[in-house]
């Protein structure tokens, strides 16, 4: 919302100071400025200019020359880049000397070798609005007898101002009016709030006989007034009302349409007018739409109606307006007509909320109907207003005013406690304090006996204000939120993060010492991303992606990984370890509403190899004194098919480790190998983990033991090294593969395995006799178990 | 042939002398001590022999035998003293390496980075904690229910535009979204657990927001939520206070403006100090609204609550002062090795 100084002033005449410190007030009484402008200071030198010629500049064809009066009764030759001036056209006109807002210096000077000896001015040089399209051109906005040679701002009636943008919350429906933050303001810095009240003779045929209105549906419409206008003033709006609206961002368009914005910024009410002589019957029926009903609205667009709608009818009940939202094409004000009705309505704002919603028509006046206009005498002040405005621009008036009432909020008195308001606030304010706030912004407050409580009445204005609640903020804004003592409850409880949350920090630490980048690409992916890393195309899809390319919600961490491998190798990085723990989304489970959301971990290696993984694996596994991780050889979605396999975790499947298929990584963009692991880091975590006890170490030397099996290829290493384990027993302490070879000596369809087993007792030194059995033990039963045969 | 004998002796002795002063390592070092002090050495040798000797020779002859002996095994300790201090001096002078010389191969250890969202994220995370807090989680994609009427926020309320909200394809229309913001989580945790309550909820949140310098549709926030039977609006002043205190400095001061969201009441919205003078607004609170209390069945006679939240992303970006938020989802090692 946005409110100038000398427009707020009319309410409060009190209001003055420092712009800087009221900006300061506003913000606090929480009218957050999210900008103030020193307006109407025009820079002394730009006057009122007439066109007397127009002429080609001889050697420039972006420039013309323009013979301009400025009254000194001598022509200036003035060089200018605009063509949009004709002859006799009133422009503004910066003499030589003059410092523009920008800083510039208007001097005489040669443009090609003519002389310039000022500067016709664009809206955006004076700083007077956005447009730098052409000359301001301003003939009718200025007075028939004005002079050339006037100084700008007397010419047009400017005063220097401020101008606040003001952000004002839902919550706050009277704050969308001049008036009402003038009524804040007034409270905030302790001076009186007078608003005016306006009254003009009426004449003529009173209204109650020309036009009928009923409410048909008292949930919709809490209030209906009107007035009827004859001969409604045409053509433009005077200068003072086109400045005011234009600053406040309303382009005028002409004098009812103005009158009506004009009386919205300025009281909050909006309103809408009809034709009267289009009005069938001159009935006017409010009520909700059938289903299917339609209506050409005022932008000429065609609207199909549901049946919570809100409409206005006509005597055949046919539609010609949608209540609050946007009148109809059939009633709009044109030039032939002579009888205006003037509605100024309170609509139930769920009501209103919806249907714009529904519609997709957002206004002005939706807006102000969402929020909660007001229902009470300000209906009447502002019809009155609006009437003196018409009157003033050549209108009359009808004399009485129609009164239609439906359902309208109940407010009665309300109860406040003092000890609650305070109790909430942490504040130790009186009674009398409480009611002095409340009383400065309009709110009824009468001291109950006991002083423990004050019966306040809520304004009409404040539709959003019902309960003890709602007080407590308003006792809170007057007060002032840095008036309130600061002080920290005593929670009676330990902070901490949970194991997961620690474990998950543990699986970062872990992965970051291992060299690993951590990665946060978005959530979503495209359509067809999934099924392009090989994986079921059936992530979950948005209603209304900001990006086609984000419009489905990954089930994989794959593609994002993908995405930020290519990404790197792209801009030269060459090969990265990364890894991410994120969310994916699964689709729901039967009878559920939401997905199955999960948060996962990925490390991606690119120039690496499955083992590289395995290695991290390895490394978590330790680190989270996993149970029993084992890998499963298989073929998955998206991974290379011989070089994975699945990640079981004390006998559930976790994840998987391997490599990516490398027809998954041509798809994406990936050149080379990336080594790939990925977990249910939920599931992992949440899942068994091993004890860590305590097992003595041993004080006496070990034996090793080196034994080189030949093993089919069919048999994993992980059987031969269980096999080994099983076979040496409690004096095994450590067993290592150290070397995997191939070639001559070693049959085909077989490798070689080389381990190096470490024997050792707790309680003595191993004697060669010892050793040499459980060596010749572990050979046999490595062999039966496996297959596998010493190599000699 | 005992006058032979004694010269012998010290003739070897003076040799031995010689070729020690002169040898150049230790191996010529144990050769003069083998040949002369070993067990099969010429100085034990002449030692078992002296038992041929008469008795009057004998002693004499022995004497002297023993001199000739403690001088090569002088001589032979002060041989060794110097060879191992010089090998060790040439050891060092050939073993030299200059540390600048930073091949690949010799600087194999490459610790990864943090996400700065996240070094951001544990950094709050350790400041609440700190103050007595427990960190809270939720789902990303929410219904309705928890990500707007729970909070106060019906189908037809005026703010629900605000949030640019990104629907999911399931159930009804509007039914289920990506959550606009951590408040779900408050919900969740007031339906779960009873007060006291003192929480936190980092997390991702999402809204229908181009990507540009400032903006990504998946951002994360940080909630707080305190409720317990005398928490008042000075408790939550007091608490902003000292966790922009402890996340910014001492000398940063915080200040509430009233504001508005339907899920608090009174609202504000808090801004901390810059050095020059000016504020900076940093994000939104306000007392829990009597009917969020409700909603999650706990009685708003009995029990009173704060609740606060704001932008993790954006505390990442001031502190590094990164200019372009996109970084935060390129994962360009270039930037994420930065931090």
């Amino acid at each position: 919302m946005k409110v100038l100084l000398s427009w707020l002033r009319e309410f409060a005449p009190g209001i003055d100071g420092d712009p800087g410190a009221l900006s300061d007030v506003l913000s606090a009484l929480g009218l957050t400025v999210e900008e103030m402008t020193v307006t109407g200071a025009m820079p002394g030198g730009v006057v009122l200019g007439r066109v007397l010629d127009l002429r080609p500049h001889p050697d420039a064809d972006r420039i013309q020359l323009v013979d301009v009066d400025d009254g000194s009764g001598s022509t200036l030759q003035v060089c200018c880049g605009a063509f949009n001036m004709a002859v006799g056209d009133l422009v503004p006109l910066a003499r030589v000397g003059t410092v523009m807002p920008s800083g510039l210096e208007i001097a005489r000077r040669k443009l090609r070798g003519q002389t310039s000896e000022g500067m016709c001015c664009s809206e955006i040089e004076l700083d007077m609005g956005a447009d730098a399209e052409g000359i301001m051109i301003l003939n009718d906005r200025v007075a028939a007898d004005a002079e050339p040679g006037t100084p700008l701002a007397e010419a047009l009636g400017l005063e220097p101002d401020v101008l606040w943008d003001l952000e004002v919350g839902a919550n706050r429906p009277d704050a969308l009016s001049v008036m009402g933050v003038a009524r804040d303001l007034a409270a905030g810095l302790g001076v009186a709030f007078e608003p005016p009240d306006w009254s003009t003779p009426a004449s003529g045929l009173d209204i109650s006989a020309a036009v009928d209105v009923e409410i048909v549906d008292p949930t919709l419409c809490g209030r209906f007034v009107g007035r009827v206008l004859r001969h409604a003033p045409a053509g433009s709006s005077p200068p003072w009302m086109a400045n005011r609206l234009t600053a406040l961002g309303q382009r005028p368009i002409n004098s009812i349409v103005d009158i009506s914005n004009y009386v919205m910024l300025e009281l909050g009410q909006p309103s809408h007018t009809f034709d009267l002589g289009r009005v069938s019957g001159a009935q006017i029926r409010v009520r909700r739409a059938g289903d299917g009903e339609t209506i050409v609205t005022l932008d000429g667009q065609r609207r199909i109606l549901g049946s919570g709608d809100g409409v206005i009818a006509d005597g055949d009940d046919d539609v010609i307006g949608i209540a609050g939202v946007m009148g109809g094409a059939s009633t709009e004000i044109d030039a032939e007509t002579t009888d205006v009705l003037v509605e100024m309505a309170w609509w139930d704002p769920p009501s209103i909320s919806r249907t714009a919603k529904r519609l997709n028509l957002s206004s002005e006046a939706s807006t102000r109907f969402r929020r909660g206009a007001d229902w009470g005498y300000n209906v009447e002040r502002c019809m009155n207003r609006f009437v003196q405005l018409a009157v003033e621009q050549g209108a009359e008036v009808a004399p009485g005013m129609i009164d239609e009432r439906g359902n309208l909020p109940d407010r009665r008195p309300l109860r406040v406690h003092t000890s609650r308001v305070n109790s909430l606030l942490g504040t130790s304010l009186s009674a009398e304090a409480m009611a002095g706030h409340l009383g400065s912004i309009g709110f009824g407050a009468d001291m109950s006996d006991d002083r423990a409580g004050i019966d306040v009445t809520i304004p009409t204005w404040r539709w959003d204000t019902e309960t003890e609640t709602d007080i407590a903020e308003e006792v809170a804004r007057l007060h002032g939120y840095e008036n309130i003592e600061r002080t920290v409850p005593t929670a009676n409880e330990a902070g901490g993060l949970s194991a997961y949350q620690k474990d998950r920090r543990l699986v970062r630490e872990v992965l970051v010492g291992a060299g690993c980048c951590e990665t946060q690409p978005m959530p979503f992916v495209a359509p067809g991303a999934l099924a392009a890393v090989g994986l079921a195309e059936d992530g979950i899809t948005l209603s209304n992606p900001v990006d086609d390319s984000e419009s489905v919600l990954r089930t994989s961490l794959l593609p994002g990984q993908l995405g930020a491998v290519a990404y790197n190798q792209r801009h030269f990085n060459g090969d990265v370890r990364l890894f991410e723990i994120g969310h994916v989304y699964l689709p729901a489970p039967e009878g559920q509403l939401l997905p199955d959301e999960r948060e996962f971990l990925a490390v991606a290696l690119s120039g690496e190899e499955a083992p590289a993984a395995v290695a991290v694996l390895d490394l978590l596994a330790e680190a989270l004194a996993l149970p029993a991780v084992e890998m499963r050889a298989a073929v998955l979605p998206g991974m290379h098919p011989t070089r994975s396999a699945e990640v079981v975790v004390a006998g559930r499947v976790r994840g998987a480790v391997g490599e990516v298929d490398p027809e998954v990584l041509e798809a994406c963009g990936v050149s080379g190998r990336v080594a790939w692991l990925q977990l249910d880091l939920q599931q992992v975590l949440e899942g068994p983990r091993t004890r860590r006890r305590y097992r003595p170490v041993s004080k006496y030397p070990p034996s090793d033991v080196d034994l080189a099996f030949v093993v089919p290829d069919g048999v994993a290493a992980v059987q031969v090294e269980r096999a080994l384990r099983a076979s040496a027993g409690s004096l095994l302490a450590r067993v290592e593969l150290f070397d995997s070879y191939r070639g001559s000596g070693v049959p085909e369809g077989s490798r070689s395995l080389t381990y190096r087993l470490r024997f050792q007792a707790p309680d003595r030194t191993l004697t060669d006799a010892e050793v040499a059995e459980v060596r010749q033990r572990c050979i046999d039963e490595t062999s039966r178990r496996t297959g596998a045969t010493l190599r000699s | 042939m005992t006058e032979g004998y004694e010269q012998a002796y010290e003739k070897a002795a003076a040799d031995a002398e010689d070729r020690l002063a002169s040898a150049a390592d230790i191996d010529a070092v144990a050769d003069v001590e083998r040949e002369l002090l070993g067990r099969r050495s010429r100085f034990t040798e002449a030692k078992r022999r002296l038992g041929d000797l008469d008795p009057g020779e004998r002693a004499a002859a022995g004497q002297r035998l023993n001199a000739a002996r403690e001088r090569v095994e002088a001589a032979v300790a002060a041989a060794r003293a110097r060879l191992t201090a010089s090998g060790r001096a040439d050891r060092y002078a050939a073993e030299q390496l200059d540390l600048t010389e930073r091949l690949p191969q010799t600087a194999p250890l490459r610790r990864g980075h943090f996400h700065p969202v996240t070094q951001a994220r544990d950094r709050l995370e350790d400041v609440f904690v700190g103050m007595g807090y427990t960190v809270a989680e939720g789902p990303e994609v929410e219904s309705a229910w928890y990500n707007f009427e729970a909070l106060n926020i019906p189908d037809w309320h005026p703010a629900r535009g605000s949030f640019d909200t990104i629907f999911v394809n399931l159930g009804e229309p509007e039914e289920v979204m990506l959550r606009s913001h951590t408040s779900p989580v408050q919900i969740r945790i007031m339906e779960n657990r009873k007060p006291p309550i003192y929480v936190v909820a980092p997390g991702r949140t999402f809204r229908a927001d181009t990507a540009d310098a400032t903006h990504l549709p998946a951002f994360n926030q940080i909630e707080g939520l305190a409720v317990d039977r005398n928490i008042t609006m000075g408790d939550l002043a007091g608490t902003i206070d000292e966790f922009v205190r402890a996340l910014f400095g001492r000398e940063v001061k915080s200040r509430l403006r009233p504001s508005y969201f339907p899920f608090t009441e009174p609202s504000a919205e808090f801004d901390i100090s810059r050095p020059d003078g000016s504020w900076l607004e940093l994000g939104g609170c306000g007392m829990v609204h009597p009917n969020v209390l409700s909603n999650c069945g706990i009685d708003p006679e009995e029990w009173q609550g704060f609740a606060f939240g704001f932008g993790i992303d954006r505390l990442a970006v001031m502190r590094h002062e990164i200019d372009d938020i996109r970084e935060f989802v390129n994962n360009d090692v270039r930037f994420l090795s930065q931090f």
